[in-house]
């Protein structure tokens, strides 16, 4: 008892790297203002002195599924049972892009940062969290692009039909952020030491795009290449597309188990991230 | 009972020398393998002191090394060394930047550092809004900001581009909106390194009087790093003098400026002319040996303004000396002479049967203005012949020990500071 009164006398101490799991969700809050001020950083800067401004945000979707309708529908035959195929891309895509930002955004946070983060401190967790933050909102704007094709379509007289699960959504995309957030946490701390993982990301996450069932549905995967299907099966992502089109749009089925699956690793994931993210943080400036 | 607020036991800093590559996994694999096994780190036990001029036998270099010090609350420390000394390492273990290789640092506060201010600053956004995102990087909240808002862009005098994009500004602007900010900080230990270095006179000023008004008027603590010993003689009452990972003094500000220095007697900064024989061949009077000395009679090139500085010369006479004068000038970094000092030998040269006399001169303290000098030594006849001169020998420094310029160090204000009376003339 006398051991732990002498200890609270101090305000704070500063010790070697251990190896405890440590969040002070504390210091993170008494920060909020920070991750409020970098994510309106993040916001506001991206598209200064450009023409088109938050448009770009709008281009970057709408071309990419008008070039996947053109090559997986039209010339590879993919079909979309009734389903606009332009809309199914554009879903797939919106929400795949939501994931592929948080990856890559919080993938480099302590190399970009590093010039911050050599003169200051704060909680460094504060800079991935904004990354996650502030794709959300460019993932809302690309979203509302979604629903206006949606009622464009809808009184062209397509048959689509909401899936009262819609409700979920929400909670499918925070998984889904997480998910890039542990991800990402775990390959910046990587990255500090091994320039490697830097290589690896940027076409990984292209690589990545094609077993995550963005540009097809899960089903065709399973009967066109039975022996490969299963890589598509272990991937927590293309469950993820898959139900986010099953809500959005009635398409295909939703699968409990793999929907445990991707919930059970998401979170094992994060923790991952968070562990290995906090230990790094604290000699990463001797290592970068 | 002592009130210390800040308290540093063996901490101790370890850095990897050369390129961090292929060896950094087998490095590490060999790290883990010890450690599952439960035993102590293997490359903790090697590992060089810091001497970055000579080449170690280590791949392992400690850049700090069993630092113990106490600091109390409202105390004003300065640390100085020389470059490498380990004085910017432990700053960034105090400001968490880094951690420890071992030791602890406990506090009783919060502690911000001034780390080479503008960091955070992003050239796209205004001033007022990178003020709020350096505010909150530096930890103060959103309401603590803007509740100082008009203060801080008062003291940073950036009023009238307070909403132009940051990457407008001159590089002194963006320093002043920089301090201004932290300046504002409220923490119980502010930790300063260098950053009075940068802007004009009239803001160095301004800093360091708000560095003063922070430590005397609201008692908070304050770690200084500086080059600049007249700042650190006027603004700290502690001082810690570090060398190669360790701290090598710690005590009062003056004592330790002095031991910096007055180098400890075994590395020596000699400051003295010996001629090269070659060149004496035809001459009949010459200097052969001249050194700067201070009060303890050590050969040295640093001097404190209240220092008298001794001028030890040797002259080699094999002629007649009538008529020959002994000419000091004192040179100003630019070479423009500030002063003379002359004699003629033979009026102090009274013994004619030796060939080598030995000649000191005393400059008086408190008066040659803290800054670069050097010297120019003749021996000649006025109008006739010079028989030796030396140009730009013994370079000496004159450091600051607290006048009321110390705050104008490097700023050109005169190369004597003479004691002046006033009063006010009542009119009637």
């Amino acid at each position: 008892m006398n051991n732990t009164n002498s200890s609270n006398d101090w305000l704070f101490e500063i010790k070697p790297k251990s190896n405890f799991f440590s969040l002070n969700l504390k210091e993170i809050w008494q920060y909020r203002d920070l991750l409020f001020l970098f994510v309106k950083r993040d916001i506001i800067t991206v598209y200064k002195q450009t023409v088109l401004g938050p448009l770009w945000y709008l281009i970057q979707p709408l071309f990419t599924s008008v070039i996947f309708t053109i090559i997986f529908n039209s010339v590879a035959g993919i079909k979309t049972n009734g389903i606009p195929s332009f809309l199914f891309n554009l879903a797939g895509i919106t929400v795949w892009n939501y994931f592929a930002a948080c990856l890559t955004g919080t993938a480099d946070t302590f190399k970009t940062n590093a010039n911050i983060f050599g003169k200051v401190y704060f909680p460094r967790i504060i800079t991935p969290l904004s990354v996650v933050i502030s794709n959300l909102v460019k993932f809302g704007i690309q979203f509302l692009i979604f629903i206006a094709f949606y009622i464009f379509y809808y009184f062209n007289g397509y048959n689509l039909i909401l899936n009262p699960s819609i409700l979920f959504f929400p909670l499918l995309i925070a998984v889904m952020g997480l998910l890039g957030l542990g991800l990402g946490m775990i390959i910046s701390s990587m990255v500090t030491k091994y320039r490697d993982f830097s290589y690896l990301i940027t076409f990984g996450i292209q690589l990545l795009m094609y077993l995550s069932a963005v540009m097809y549905p899960m089903e065709l995967i399973k009967s066109k290449l039975p022996s490969y299907g299963w890589i598509v099966e272990y991937n927590p992502l293309a469950y993820i597309i898959e139900t986010s089109r099953y809500m959005l749009l009635n398409f295909g089925q939703i699968s409990v188990p793999g929907l445990m699956y991707t919930f059970i690793l998401t979170i094992a994931v994060f923790f991952i991230g968070l562990l290995i993210f906090n230990s790094a943080e604290k000699s990463f400036i001797d290592t970068v | 009972m002592k009130d210390i607020i800040l308290k540093a036991e063996n901490v101790s800093k370890q850095y990897r020398l050369g390129e961090v590559g292929s060896g950094t996994i087998s490095h590490d694999v060999n790290r883990w393998w010890y450690k599952i096994r439960g035993k102590e780190n293997p490359y903790l036990k090697i590992g060089d002191t810091n001497d970055r001029s000579t080449k170690g036998s280590s791949d392992y270099v400690w850049a700090l090394q069993d630092i113990n010090f106490e600091v109390e609350r409202g105390e004003v420390l300065g640390i100085i060394g020389k470059n490498g000394a380990g004085k910017s390492t432990l700053l960034k273990i105090l400001s968490k930047v880094t951690a420890p290789t071992t030791g602890t640092i406990k506090s009783r506060g919060r502690i911000a550092s001034l780390l080479e201010v503008g960091t955070g600053f992003n050239g796209e956004m205004t001033g007022r809004e990178n003020i709020y995102l350096n505010g909150a990087i530096l930890g103060m909240t959103k309401r603590e900001i803007t509740s100082k808002l008009d203060e801080i862009i008062d003291f940073s005098g950036c009023e009238r581009y307070i909403d132009t994009p940051v990457k407008r500004y001159s590089s002194g602007m963006t320093v002043r909106l920089a301090f201004a900010v932290a300046a504002f900080l409220e923490p119980e230990i502010l930790v300063v390194d260098e950053v009075l270095a940068v802007g004009d006179a009239d803001f160095q000023k301004k800093a360091i009087g708000k560095m003063q008004d922070i430590s005397k008027g609201e008692g908070r603590t304050i770690l200084f790093v500086s080059h600049q010993l007249g700042s650190v003689a006027t603004l700290c009452n502690k001082g810690m003098l570090m060398d190669k990972g360790g701290i090598v003094e710690y005590g009062a500000v003056a004592d330790v400026i002095e031991k910096y220095l007055i180098p400890s007697t075994n590395e020596s900064t000699v400051n003295s002319y010996i001629p090269n024989i070659e060149s004496l061949k035809n001459k009949k009077i010459f200097f052969t040996k001249i050194e700067t000395i201070n009060f303890k009679n050590q050969i040295t090139d640093f001097f404190g303004f209240n220092e008298k500085i001794k001028i030890r010369l040797t002259v080699t006479i094999k002629e007649d000396i009538k008529n020959v004068v002994l000419g000091i000038g004192l040179q100003d970094k630019f070479n423009v002479r500030v002063c003379t000092f002359m004699n003629n030998l033979s009026d102090i040269i009274t013994d004619n049967s030796k060939d080598n006399f030995n000649v000191e001169v005393t400059l008086p303290n408190d008066i040659i203005a803290p800054n670069h000098y050097n010297f120019i030594f003749a021996l000649y006849e006025h109008n006739v012949k010079t028989h030796d001169i030396i140009e730009n020998a013994c370079p000496i420094k004159i450091h600051d020990t607290g006048t009321m310029f110390s705050k104008f160090e490097g700023i050109d204000y005169g190369n004597v500071i003479l004691d002046s009376k006033w009063k006010i003339l009542d009119n009637e």
